[in-house]
Order: C-alpha cells, then sequence, then structure tokens
C-alpha cells in the first residue's frame, strides 16, 4: 500500500471535482474491494475522495413507479428494503448471495457495481495481466481458468466482473445516474456501464474520469415471475461460477416476455436478449428452456478449466427458467 | 497468565463444580472426563488472549518481507536504494547485507530429530529454491511504511527452468530411505503381484490428492527482542523446544540464550512445528537494528513459505476373494517433494494395520520439484491416503454386491496384520456397527443415483478411521503453595485444542482440588520441555508428564507429613493416603491440604515428572496402538448443476479415555470439517509454468465454515486403554480427520453415481456424469 492523502466529500459535486483534479485520485466508500487492491499494491491511488457519508443512502419511489437507489445505500439494507424484497426480489437474493454478512454491511450499491474482477493474475503483481498492466499479456488465458469468462472475452482478457447484485440489476433494465465533474447528469442503461475488454481491458467502464454515480434507478416492476440462481462452489463465501437472473411473464401456457442476465460468465452482467427472444410467445416447456439456454450459450467459448461453464449455464439456465415460469403467472 | 487464574475459578463454576455437600459419599472428584468450559474461553473472546504479533513492546519496528517472482534461478540484480530512502525505512536486509548464517545443508536429513533443529538460513544466498521465497526484509516504523518500501525495491533474477509437474516426472520418482515419523518407505508381506493377478474380484483405482495449505486463523508471526546476548522470540509455535533449537542453530548461538514464549496459538495444523522465515528475519534484522522488530507474514505469504500437503498420485489395488475376504492390499504413493529438503508424508502406513489379508504391499515414491518443502499438516499421512484408499473400498464393496460396513467386518484383523503384535485396544466394528445404527444407515440405497428429494440427489457413504498413537519426551513441573494454590508449568502449547483445560482437569483431579486453585502456565520455553503439540500426541505426552509429576508432589508431601512434628499423619502409614475434595484422608485422619501445606513446609512443595517417548517402550512395541473411528456422511447433490452440499456427519469414535468430551467433541468435528475439506473443495493450484500455487488467499482458497458442514454429531464409546499411558487416553485430534473425506466422497458416489478420483469433488467433475432431469 502506497501513502495517500485522503478528504471526506461535503458534497456530490464537490467529490466528483475533487478527483476530477487529480488524475491520481478515487472514490472510496465500503473499500472492501479497492483497500484489498491497495493493500496488494495493485491499485496505487495518491489521494481519496471518501463519499461514504454523502446523503445518497435513500431508496425512494419514483414517479413512474419505480425505485431510486442512492448509491451509498449499503448492500445489506438494499437486500432487506421491504419494496425490493416484495417487487424485485431477485435483486434481493442476488444481494444476500453476495460476500458475507460483514461485506454486505460495508459494501455501497456504486462500489459494488464497480468491483474488480477476482482473476488470480490481476491479483498477482509478478504475473503479466493486461487488465493490471497493459501490453504485459494475460497468464489466465493458458493458466488456471477455471473461473474465468465464456462470453465476450478474447485473448487481451478473459476475467470476469464478480458482482451478483449487478446481475439482478441487468435483468431489470436498471439505469445508473451519474453526475460528472463539470455538474452535469447523465442517466447510463446498465447494459452500457461495464464494457467488454476489447484491447483496452484496462477500461472497465465508460464512466469519466471523477464522473460519480449517485443512484441507481429501477423500472416499476416488471410483471412475471423473478429468480436469481447463483451456482457457487461451497455454501458460504464464494464468487458465482455461473448465475442467472430470470423474469418470465406468462399468459396461460404461454411465455409472453422473458428477460434473463447471467453472471460469473462474461466481463459484465450478461444480457441473453438472443434467449430472451426464442422464449417470447413460446409454451412453457422444457424443450423452449432448453431453446433458450442454447441460444443463450450459442456464443459461448471455454479456455479450458473453465469448459464447463458452458453446459453448467445452460443446465442453470433451463431449470432457473423452469422454476421461474411454474405458479405464479 | 495470571489473570487466567480469576477466570478459573467461574469457569469451575460454570460446568458444575461438584459442592461438597454431593461429593461426600464419593472417594473422587471425578474431573476427568468432565465436559469442563474452555479455561482459556473467556480471554479468546474478549480479546484478551494475547497472540504473537500482538505483544507490547516498547520501542518495536515492523518488518515486512520481499518474495521472489520467480521460482527457480539466481538474483542478479537488487536494487533497494529506493526502499532505503523511503519514509520510515529504518533498514534494509538483503543476501548482500545479512548477516552470516550457516548453509541450508543437505536436502536428507541424516535423522529425524534434525528435521526440527536443522538451521534453516534466510537472505543468505542468490539462489531462488521456490517462488515467494524471501529476497528481501524491510523495516520500517509502521508495517504500512515497510510494505510501502518494499514495493520500491528493484529485482532482476536469471531465471532458470523450473520443475513443477509431478504428473509429468513420475520417471524420475525416488524412494526416500524413510517417510516422516520414521517410518519405514515400504511395507512387503507375502506376495502381492500373484495374490492380485489371480483374485477373482479385483479394484484396480488411481486417485490424486491436491496441494492443500494448512491456513490456521493466526499467520506466522515473530517478535524478536534482544538484550544482551540473549534473545526472546514471541511467536506462534506448536513445539517450543524445536523454535529453540532452530533459532540457535540459525544464528549460531547456544539455546540456552534463546527464549521462545508462545502463551496463545491461534492453529497451527502442522505448520508451527518449525521456525520459518518470520521468525529468522525477526531476529536477525532485531539484532543488526539493535531494537525489537515484528515480522507477520500475510495470509497470500504463507501459502509459500510456511509448508504444504504435497500432491500425490495413489494406486490402490485389492484383490479379493467371492466372499469378500481380501487377499492381497497395495497402496502406492507417489508425492511431490521439494528439490532442496526432502518430505515424504506417510501417506500409505495406516494401510499397513487397519485390514487384514495375507498378501501387502505399501510403497511411497518422490518426485522432486522447484517448491517450498512439504510440512506435516493435520493427520499426515491419514488425511490423504485413506481419502483415497477408503473410497477405493467402497469401489471394492460395490463390485463384491457387499455392504460397505460389511466388506470391512469381514476382513477384520485379530491382530496388526503386518507387525502381527495385538491390538492394545480396538473397537473399528463396534465403532461402524454404532454408527450405521444411530445414522440410520440402512436407509441407503446400495444403488447410486436412485435416492431424490425434488432435485436433490441424496447420499450416504461411511469409512472407517483410524490413526496410531504416539507419546513424546515430555516433563512437567508442579508445585504448591502454603495456600494450597497449585502452578503447572511446562513448555507445552495450547493450539486451539483445549490443552489449558485438560491439564487443568488432570492435576486438579490428582490433587483432590478445584479447579479454581489449579493454574496451568504453557507457552515459554523457561518452562520444562515437552513434546509440544503436534501428531495429537499434546494431550497425552503431557498429561503423562503432570500426572506423574502429581504422583510424585503427592508423595513428597506425605513423605514429610509422616515425619513432621506439626502434621496430623506423623508416624501413620500414608500409603493409604487419598487426596480429594481439598483434603488429604488416611484412614479416619484427614486435613485440609492447605492447612497440611502451610504447617509442615510454608515453602510448598515441587515435583517433576516425565514421561518417555512411547517407541522406547517395552509396551509400545508389544502392542500396536491406535485410535479408531467410523464416519457417516450425507450430501445432497443438486442434479441440475452438480454443486454439492453435506446435510449430515456423524463420526464414532474409540480413542480411549475422553479427558473432556466438549474439548475432544471440537477436535473431532474440527477434523470432520478438514475431511469436507479435503473431499469437496480444499485445492491449491500449481501453475505448472510459473511455479507458483495461483489461488493464494481465502477467497479462492475454500475451506467449509458453517454454512458448508451441515448436522455434526460425535459420539465416543467407552474406553480405556491401559497399555498407552497412565491416563488410558490416547491421540484424537487428527483422528477426526482420517477417513473422513472419503466418508463424504463415498456419499458423493452414492447419491450421483459418479466416481471422481480426482480431489477435490467439485461440481465441474461431477457434471458430466449427471444426466438431465426432468423439468
Amino acid at each position: 500500500m502506497r501513502a495517500f492523502t485522503y478528504e471526506r466529500a461535503g458534497s456530490a459535486e464537490e467529490a466528483a471535482a475533487a478527483v476530477a483534479n487529480r488524475p491520481d485520485a478515487k472514490f472510496i466508500s465500503g473499500g472492501t474491494n479497492l483497500l484489498d487492491l491497495m493493500k496488494l499494491d495493485i491499485e496505487q491511488p495518491a489521494h481519496l475522495v471518501d463519499v461514504s457519508r454523502l446523503p445518497l443512502d435513500r431508496i425512494e419511489e419514483t414517479e413512474e413507479g419505480g425505485l431510486r437507489i442512492g448509491a451509498q445505500v449499503r448492500n445489506s439494507d438494499l437486500a432487506a428494503e421491504p419494496r425490493v424484497r416484495s417487487q424485485y426480489p431477485m435483486l434481493s437474493q442476488a444481494l444476500l448471495a453476495g460476500a458475507s454478512g460483514q461485506i454486505r454491511n460495508k459494501a455501497s450499491t456504486a462500489g459494488n457495481l464497480l468491483q474488480r474482477t477476482r482473476c488470480f493474475y490481476f491479483y498477482d503483481r509478478n504475473m503479466p495481466c493486461n487488465k493490471r498492466e497493459p501490453g504485459s499479456g494475460c497468464a489466465a488465458l493458458q493458466g488456471f481458468n477455471r473461473m474465468h469468462a465464456i462470453l465476450g472475452a478474447n485473448d487481451a482478457c478473459i476475467a470476469v466482473h464478480p458482482s451478483d447484485m449487478a446481475v439482478a440489476m441487468a435483468g431489470l433494465d436498471a439505469r445508473i445516474e451519474t453526475l460528472s465533474p463539470g455538474g452535469e447528469a447523465r442517466t447510463i442503461p446498465i447494459g452500457d456501464l461495464h464494457r467488454l475488454p476489447g484491447t483496452t481491458p484496462d477500461v472497465e467502464t465508460t464512466l469519466g474520469h471523477g464522473e460519480m454515480i449517485t443512484a441507481v434507478t429501477l423500472p416499476p416492476p416488471p410483471p412475471g415471475r423473478q429468480l436469481y440462481r447463483k451456482v457457487r462452489d461451497r455454501a458460504s463465501y464464494a464468487f458465482a461460477m455461473v448465475s442467472v437472473a430470470a423474469i418470465v411473464e406468462k399468459s396461460g401456457d404461454r411465455i409472453r416476455s422473458a428477460r434473463i442476465a447471467m453472471g460469473g460468465v462474461a466481463a459484465k452482467p450478461w444480457r441473453a436478449t438472443a434467449a430472451e427472444q426464442t422464449l417470447a410467445g413460446s409454451v412453457a416447456s422444457d424443450g423452449a428452456f432448453t431453446e433458450a439456454a442454447e441460444a443463450a450459450l450459442a456464443e459461448a467459448v471455454g479456455h479450458g478449466d473453465n469448459d464447463f461453464k458452458i453446459p453448467l449455464a445452460k443446465r442453470t439456465l433451463r431449470h432457473t427458467l423452469a422454476a421461474a415460469a411454474v405458479e405464479r403467472a | 497468565m495470571h489473570k487466567t487464574t480469576t477466570l478459573r475459578g467461574q469457569s469451575a463454576d460454570s460446568t458444575g463444580f461438584v459442592s461438597r455437600s454431593t461429593v461426600k459419599s464419593s472417594p473422587h472428584v471425578e474431573f476427568i472426563g468432565r465436559p469442563v468450559d474452555r479455561i482459556d474461553g473467556p480471554f479468546k473472546v474478549t480479546g484478551r488472549a494475547t497472540y504473537a504479533y500482538e505483544h507490547p513492546i516498547d520501542g518495536v519496528a515492523y518488518g515486512y518481507v520481499l518474495g521472489a517472482a520467480i521460482a527457480k534461478g539466481r538474483i542478479a540484480e537488487i536494487d533497494i536504494s529506493d526502499a532505503e530512502r523511503a519514509p520510515g525505512v529504518v533498514g534494509v536486509m538483503t543476501h548482500r547485507n545479512a548477516p552470516p548464517q550457516p548453509d541450508f545443508g543437505p536436502a536428507v536429513t541424516p535423522t529425524v530429530p534434525e528435521v526440527f533443529t536443522r538451521a534453516r538460513p534466510a537472505l543468505n544466498s542468490d539462489r531462488v529454491r521456490y517462488y515467494d521465497e524471501p529476497v528481501a526484509l524491510v523495516v520500517a516504523e509502521t508495517f504500512e511504511a515497510a510494505r510501502a518500501a518494499a514495493g520500491l525495491i528493484k529485482v532482476r533474477y536469471d531465471e532458470e527452468v523450473g520443475t513443477y509437474d509431478l504428473q509429468a516426472h513420475l520417471s524420475d520418482a525416488y524412494a526416500p530411505r524413510r517417510t516422516n515419523a520414521g517410518l519405514a518407505t515400504d511395507s512387503v508381506v507375502g506376495d502381492f503381484e500373484s495374490a492380485f493377478a489371480q483374485a477373482p474380484v479385483k479394484v484396480d483405482a488411481t486417485y490424486r490428492t491436491p496441494f492443500e495449505h494448512h491456513n490456521p486463523m493466526e499467520p506466522h508471526a515473530t517478535i524478536a527482542v534482544w538484550s544482551g546476548d540473549e534473545l526472546t522470540i514471541h511467536t506462534s509455535a506448536q513445539t517450543l523446544a524445536n523454535y529453540r533449537a532452530g533459532i540457535a542453530t540459525t544464528l549460531g548461538m547456544p539455546p540456552e540464550r534463546v527464549r521462545i514464549v508462545s502463551p496463545f496459538v491461534g492453529g497451527g495444523f502442522g505448520s508451527k512445528l518449525i521456525i520459518h522465515a518470520d521468525t529468522v528475519l525477526a531476529a536477525l534484522a532485531a539484532r543488526v537494528l539493535q531494537r525489537p522488530v515484528k515480522i507477520a507474514l500475510t495470509r497470500q505469504q504463507m501459502f509459500a513459505n510456511t509448508g504444504h500437503r504435497a500432491e500425490m498420485i495413489h494406486q490402490l489395488r485389492f484383490g479379493a476373494d467371492s466372499d469378500g475376504r481380501l487377499t492381497g492390499i497395495s497402496h502406492d504413493v507417489w508425492s511431490a517433494t521439494s528439490s532442496f529438503e526432502e518430505y515424504c508424508e506417510q501417506t500409505a502406513a495406516f494401510a499397513r494395520s487397519l485390514y487384514a489379508a495375507p498378501n501387502r504391499l505399501t510403497r511411497h515414491r518422490l518426485v522432486r520439484l522447484d517448491i517450498n518443502r512439504g510440512e506435516w499438516m493435520r493427520s499426515p499421512g491419514e488425511a490423504p491416503g485413506m481419502l483415497a484408499f477408503e473410497c477405493a473400498m467402497d469401489e471394492l464393496a460395490e463390485r463384491l454386491g457387499l455392504d460397505p460396513i460389511e466388506l470391512r467386518i469381514r476382513n477384520e484383523p485379530t491382530q496388526d496384520p503386518e507387525r502381527g503384535v495385538p491390538f492394545s485396544t480396538r473397537n473399528l466394528v463396534a465403532c461402524m456397527e454404532e454408527g450405521a445404527r444411530r445414522f440410520g444407515w440402512q436407509g441407503r440405497d446400495p444403488v447410486p443415483g436412485r435416492t431424490r428429494e425434488g432435485r436433490k440427489l441424496i447420499g450416504y457413504g461411511m469409512a472407517a478411521a483410524i490413526r496410531p498413537n504416539y507419546i513424546g519426551a515430555t516433563t512437567a513441573r508442579v508445585a504448591i503453595d502454603r495456600d494450597g494454590q497449585v502452578t503447572a508449568r511446562l513448555d507445552m502449547t495450547d493450539i486451539g485444542t483445549g490443552t489449558y483445560t485438560i491439564l487443568t482437569q488432570i492435576v486438579a483431579q490428582n490433587l483432590g482440588l478445584p479447579l479454581s486453585s489449579v493454574k496451568v502456565e504453557l507457552g515459554d520455553s523457561l518452562f520444562p520441555r515437552t513434546a509440544g503439540s503436534g501428531g495429537s500426541w499434546g494431550a497425552t505426552s503431557s498429561g503423562s508428564a503432570l500426572h506423574q509429576a502429581c504422583s510424585i508432589l503427592k508423595q513428597r508431601i506425605l513423605e514429610v507429613a509422616r515425619s513432621s512434628e506439626a502434621s496430623p499423619f506423623r508416624g501413620v502409614n500414608v500409603s493409604e493416603a487419598n487426596f480429594a475434595h481439598g483434603e488429604v484422608r488416611i484412614g479416619e485422619r484427614s486435613a485440609r491440604l492447605s492447612d497440611l501445606i502451610r504447617d509442615i513446609a510454608p515453602d510448598g512443595f515441587e515435583a517433576e515428572g516425565s514421561v518417555a517417548a512411547a517407541n522406547a517402550t517395552e509396551t509400545y512395541k508389544a502392542y500396536s496402538q491406535h485410535s479408531h473411528g467410523a464416519h457417516f456422511a450425507e450430501v445432497a447433490v443438486d442434479c441440475d448443476t452438480g454443486e454439492i452440499r453435506m446435510r449430515r456427519f456423524l463420526a464414532v469414535i474409540g480413542a480411549g479415555r475422553i479427558l473432556n468430551p466438549k474439548t475432544a467433541r471440537s477436535q473431532i468435528i474440527g477434523g470432520m470439517s478438514w475431511g469436507i475439506g479435503a473431499a469437496l473443495m480444499e485445492e491449491t493450484v500449481l501453475d505448472r509454468r510459473y511455479g507458483h500455487f495461483v489461488n493464494h488467499d481465502l477467497a479462492e482458497y475454500h475451506v467449509p465454515v458453517n454454512a458448508d458442514i451441515g448436522a455434526m454429531e460425535v459420539v465416543f464409546l467407552e474406553e480405556h486403554d491401559d497399555k498407552a499411558n497412565p491416563l488410558g487416553a490416547k491421540g484424537l485430534g487428527e483422528l477426526g480427520v482420517c477417513g473422513a473425506g472419503a466418508a463424504v466422497a463415498n456419499a458423493v458416489y452414492n447419491a450421483t453415481g459418479v466416481r471422481v478420483r480426482e480431489f477435490p469433488i467439485t461440481l465441474d467433475k461431477v457434471l458430466p456424469g449427471l444426466p438431465l432431469t426432468a423439468i
């Protein structure tokens, strides 16, 4: 860990300006990921701007009937919020499937979205890693890559985004509200927040330097049954091998609409639009779910140790869709 | 430690120290065998137990170790100039300026004790022998300053091609001269190959057990303080004598000038039997800088620098007649070892005593890799060995169409099958039968993959457990003062096992005093030397020595009581004396022990007792001494994802007299949890390109915790082993691991019909064998 200076921002505007002022500054909120990375000398900010005490910790209903979640709402508070539990249950399920109780108590909504990959080689400064050190190569590609991406990756980087929360938010069509250092606000669909590696795996989001997430808004609760299913190596604290957030809306025995997002498979929460399209209008059946699963993973590529993720994702998706399609239409 | 005594009384009260009125009629207050609460428990949960890194030492400086970025080669250039100039830095040590130390020496140590006492120099060469081996130490005013400065050191290496792949180098395997614990490398009885060739029913299975790491909660940490030429080491050690000898040899000083202090230890699991870089470097730096230095290895550094269990390949071959009687047993093991220091886990040794068969073969072979040395890891030998062997037994039972318990009963030996001597006690069959009854084993469908609950596949599995009983040479001192307060001192450690508690129970019972009158002081090399904590011999070694010390102490008291004018027992035949309820009673005469001491010896009494290493005794040679048990596991496997979750786990244990069922139960469920870890999740992946352990933190090296272990139950069978020691107790802690993983693995097979022979059994290995289940 390098020495750094610290300031506590008085307002969102101040915070954005403070980070924008210095290229070596970073926001800090719960610090559950950033501090670990600083200790390992992977993140080396010289200045930290603490946004954890800003009044961005409310959950309010929006005019359109959705929810506006302040960027500083803690993961445990968001999971426990009654409206989230009743109207957006898969978000609550995803949050509770993530990390540990202690970490959820500290971690913020914005910080969860912006957490970095858990790739072993990213975490080891002696190893080549294009994300940590652009141009140095990817040690995971030919290395131990059991946890790595099967979708949207390339030879530059096969890291995955580790969040559970973001996967559920992707399925819910969440929108990210930000504040730029200049003071202007903008709204980014969650699908456009994270970037695939391309040739610059070190650039992980579309946020500018100093651009701060102030809230996440959820549209009104979508019709249909929601489920979040996380497949993990152990019942306690573990990152997803594969996860599925699914919403299935039925009309009689037909599926009117479906929304599917997957975690543990790509550098971003992965929205399976092709699978959604195959489901829309079809009879809720094993055949339809299997077809959707095949469509969702059609482009998937394994790298050796993670080849199993392809059949695992298909099987998980098939069963999660089936489970979401039963009972309440 | 003084405050511990205060709590001791509370502890005794809360566990129901029998009041005087109720014990009047009984001849003894039985402390041994009672579930007394942990005496050190309140200290630990309130943060008052002081661990190695926490001792308040004036003027202490903080060290941070920089590890090598390569696994094999030499340091061509090391530039410390930026680090030396960094804020707060008081010194940087590399191989260029470290004080001279003896060479490490040959890869094979000639005798077993030498492994524990040999010099373990650090920063004494430009050679890099394994990834993350220390190449520099930065000492600064704060930990953060030291760590930041370490990041400024520039090292250029001449890297060499290393060897990291066990499987690919099996043709280079060699036979060591002996295994760990001084056991024979091979054992041969009869003619296994012929018997196997002729056997009508066979199993020939190859299993792989991976690298594993101990991961005690407390990291390896040391504070070194010099006073003149005397060195005090505050550290986290299982065996103080080894640390004292190791540091004295490395620093070239007499052991008498080294004091090791380790009153509380946050787990060791075998990784704290010998010194590591934290201890050596703290001692060296403190001497050079002439101020105390503390060093803790980080969790990540522990993976490379504090030992591991090596990767192994096991070939199990069993031949049986059609009735299920084994005609031949063979267990071959190929294990990774280090290129610079041999360590051969005694992986197949248990198989020499477990089941009857006329033809037998066990062999250990090693392949040298460019990795750090392996170390003793909880249940060395049995943990990986029984994991493979007891799964292969399950395979044989299935092939024979026999219940796994029935197969084992048919092969129960009447005496030790290789040594030809009787067992001191052996209740393996009773453990299996009692376990089967309690677990509902008859409800198991022997055909795998048929038991379902919703989308879960349910499976039952069992395995046997066996582990040798050891005693290590140990001395203990006990003293009683004029107030009847007793202090026991020995350099034993309590690594979380309950040593403080059981030793207090043993002393209290021997002297007929309440627990609150007994203070046990451990973890200081100024106290009499013990075998320490390791090999599950701590309780029996220290307990036996302390038991003897108490007997001698009582003898001394009585001798003076018989001759002293102030004694009510003057002239009485003291051979019938009874110490109980705080009194000494001989016939109709009695006196409070504290009154007696005050009257006859105002300075109190002191005595030492000791016990010899068991393998030096005739009884040990005349009997085969083991603890036994049986494990029963129920798992649920998700039919869609292959996720495996524990539901129930039962162990039935026959391990001699149980000194404290509460701490004993904790030991066994800890061991069972290790079994779950080995079966389902623990693996350190060695990158075969770079030679480093890839998943070197607790986020990615998974150990089972509360949510992962299911409902656990432990049952102890009534047993007393009078051949083992005067207490009748036997080694217990590591028995919980033995066979535990195999019971889980066999349950996974019973649930799914998928036999995974590469541990750990993770979902990706089960999934290909799981057919799609209808929605």
